[in-house]
């Protein structure tokens, strides 16, 4: 829980000694070595739009609420709804961030998320195929997301706001390292 | 014998058994009969006995055509044609749509055809809507063949065979019953790719006698085929079988069956069910209950019987090229899976067996029916009920590499044991008995038990995991075998999952913010979807991180060193 106002005040400073001296101190989070490779910054903006459309959204259900059913809770509702894209925007900038990537000698190691933090490691050998996808806001930023398939559907790893070139490039390179290591299903 | 099979699989377009058309329509069939007839014996009764309508009234319980009601016809096709004399014009239309059916049934069949050549199997059909599917035969996940009912008495049965992917499969229905025995055994054989290291040693062979040149050749041919024949020996895994059908290492009484159907969970709802329903009715005389679950009730009777005949005369088997399961009473089935072909086992017992001491087997594999009724689903059951002994040895049979006496240490302590080595001492929980009135205070007076030095080898879970798993912290854990995991969970419903690492599709580990605060993670295994979920709610942060990382490194190595897509190369 203390992590979650760390990420409030962690876009206000920078700073590599405090962050460092904080992992060390709240040694309960999940951390992994290495050179993780970090998404596009830009990337920030599509996760902005995105806090901001789901504020929108929860804040017109609960103007819903308050007019067509004149629902005592509709009030606290929108505040509450504001008040959640409040905190999406402010965090934005740091889930950006949380997520990475490395690709490894013979697998790709995955991260992604602040409060519910989680890592994945795909060995190339087990990919199907790759997706690369652009959304509207992402083509307008030069950004495309990229998703790596295996066979089961739970793996679900998908790195998101990877500049357009850079995306084509890992996937070719993906898809040579999985021909190099194929194997059956 | 011999010969049949060389005619199916020399590479060219075969056709399929004769009464496939039949067999296929077989329902249909039998439905338009019934009906036809079911109408005619009115009229003949009433032919016989005379106009009056009185006689035929009991005897026909009910039927449409008796007594007056015939007069205006009773939307009945037949009393209708019968009333106005049309009688012969019927017949000839009958007739008519009859050989139309016929001619369309054996147009289709005719441009139904397959072939078997060396690396994939090849279907054609369709007559205004062409169809071609092709195989490859080193991806096929199993083999399963049918024989219902009405093909036994035709000496007919169906072939499957699967490969990765929605619905995807390749089905060969039907074909002689004795010529799809051999037709496996053909086919798994050139997916085992003996035959190609047949070719290549041949071939080597081969050049050596050429280059030796000067003997003649009737000598090299005769040395060729000594060779041949040593290969065909040392690597042709079906001359022994082929002579023997394999014994199954497991027998299952029809009375254990049904004892394993009657004592579970879905009797007790039913049993709940029933309770209401008698309450509502004779007690309270409301009916709306009765009407609305009453079917289903009864539909529930057939759930029993459904399961019983899928179960009963189960076998199963270790054949050269794969584990071989065969059940069932009236259709009987068998399913062949090839070596590697399992992604993961899960060995569960629910709480209502465990004075039993019975367990069930059930695996992950790739190839899912599109849910076209239970019937076409992949058959995942691989133990419907078995002791701790029958596990041991289906799990065997699965996994090789746990056959060791270690090992075996390890599945007992991951089916029935608690703790971890340091855990305190691990009780051996057969002794907590099915109590579930204080199953928690039971546990912990239970005395150390003899497994816990294997036990030991499972990870522990630190005791601050109590706050999100009351009860079945102290199974949680984990354990390495070789090329296998082994996760062990569950109180009340004991679980012990085998992930063999070679099949390992991905690794996560993850973290919310309740185990945060306790310090603990998740370790989520993924596999192909089926029944097995292969996950850990509850571990220790770090030494899920080490398992993170050890797991993933010996996922790639056993990747790498996985050869089971050629099984006898």
């Amino acid at each position: 829980m203390s992590d979650a106002e760390g990420g409030g005040s962690g876009v206000s400073d920078e700073a590599g000694p405090t962050r460092r001296a904080r992992r060390v101190r709240g040694s309960r989070r999940l951390a992994h070595d290495g050179e993780w490779r970090r998404v596009s910054p830009r990337y920030v903006g599509i996760e902005i739009a995105g806090s901001f459309v789901t504020g929108v959204v929860l804040a017109a259900i609960s103007l819903f609420f308050v007019y067509v059913f004149g629902a005592w809770f509709g009030w606290w509702m929108l505040g509450v709804s504001l008040a959640i894209m409040l905190v999406l925007l402010v965090v934005a900038p740091r889930r950006a961030r949380a997520i990475g990537f490395q690709l490894r000698e013979d697998d790709l190691l995955f991260r992604r998320g602040i409060m519910f933090f989680r890592i994945v490691a795909v060995p190339y050998g087990r990919m199907q195929l790759i997706d690369v996808n652009r959304g509207p806001l992402g083509r307008a930023l030069g950004l495309s997301d990229l998703k790596f398939v295996t066979a089961a559907a739970a793996t679900g790893v998908v790195i998101p706001g990877l500049p357009e070139a850079e995306a084509d490039e890992l996937r070719d390179r993906l898809v040579a390292l999985a021909e190099s290591r194929r194997s059956g299903l | 014998m011999r010969r049949a099979v060389e005619l199916l699989t020399d590479g060219e377009w075969h056709r399929l058994h004769w009464a496939s058309p039949l067999l296929k329509g077989g329902i249909a069939f039998v439905a338009i009969l019934a009906f036809v007839i079911g109408n005619l014996r009115e009229r003949l009764v009433e032919l016989v006995i005379g106009q009056t309508g009185g006689p035929t009234g009991p005897g026909g319980g009910g039927g449409e055509g008796s007594g007056d009601s015939g007069r205006t016809f009773g939307g009945d096709p037949i009393t209708a044609i019968y009333e106005t004399g049309q009688t012969g014009v019927a017949i000839l239309i009958v007739i008519g749509v009859l050989l139309l059916a016929i001619a369309a049934f054996a147009l289709a069949w005719r441009m139904h055809t397959f072939r078997i050549g060396e690396d994939a199997v090849e279907v054609r059909s369709g007559v205004l809507f062409r169809h071609n599917r092709q195989a490859r035969l080193d991806r096929i996940q199993g083999i399963h063949i049918t024989r219902p009912l009405l093909a036994r008495l035709f000496g007919a049965a169906r072939i499957e065979l699967n490969v990765a992917g929605q619905d995807a499969k390749v089905e060969l229905s039907y074909l002689g019953s004795s010529q799809v025995d051999e037709l496996r055994r053909e086919i798994l054989r050139r997916a085992s790719g003996v035959q190609r290291a047949e070719a290549a040693v041949s071939a080597e062979a081969r050049g050596v006698v050429s280059g030796s040149a000067v003997s003649g050749s009737a000598v090299s041919t005769g040395e060729a085929g000594i060779l041949n024949r040593r290969v065909n020996e040392l690597l042709g895994p079906e001359l022994d079988p082929a002579m023997a059908p394999p014994e199954s290492v497991v027998k299952i009484s029809p009375l254990r069956l049904l004892g394993s159907l009657v004592v579970s969970e879905f009797t007790v709802v039913l049993l709940l069910v029933i309770a209401a329903l008698f309450v509502s009715t004779v007690v309270w005389h409301r009916y709306f209950l009765l009407f609305l679950l009453l079917p289903s009730v009864l539909g529930s009777l057939g759930y029993y019987v459904r399961r019983f005949s899928k179960s009963v005369r189960y076998s199963i088997a270790a054949t050269p090229d794969g584990v071989r399961v065969g059940f069932g009473l009236f259709t009987t089935s068998n399913d062949t899976l090839p070596p590697g072909r399992i992604h993961a086992i899960e060995v569960t017992q629910p709480i209502l067996w465990r004075p039993m001491g019975w367990w069930v087997i059930r695996i992950n594999r790739a190839g899912h029916a599109s849910g076209r009724g239970s019937s076409s689903a992949p058959h995942t059951l691989l133990l419907p009920v078995g002791r701790i002994a029958d596990v041991e040895k289906v799990l065997a049979l699965l996994l090789p590499g746990l056959a060791s006496v270690e090992t075996q240490g390890l599945v007992l302590a991951g089916l029935t044991a608690r703790g971890g080595g340091a855990a305190g001492p691990g009780a051996a929980a057969d002794s907590a008995g099915p109590g579930a009135a204080g199953p928690g205070a039971a546990a912990d007076s239970a005395g150390p038990g003899a497994a816990s030095v294997a036990a030991s080898a499972f990870s522990s879970t630190p005791r601050r995991a109590q706050w999100l798993r009351p009860f079945s912290w102290r199974r949680t854990g984990f354990a390495r075998s070789g090329d296998a995991v082994l996760l062990r969970t569950g109180f009340f419903w004991r679980r012990l999952t085998v992930l063999p690492l070679a099949r390992l599709q991905s690794v996560r580990v993850s973290q919310g913010p309740v185990r945060r605060m306790l310090d603990l993670a998740e370790l989520h295994f993924t596999t192909i979807s089926g029944p097995v979920r292969a996950e850990l709610g509850v571990i220790d942060r770090a030494s899920a991180l080490t398992a993170f990382t050890d797991v993933s490194e010996a996922a790639v190595e056993a990747l790498r060193a996985d050869v089971t897509h050629r099984w006898a190369v």
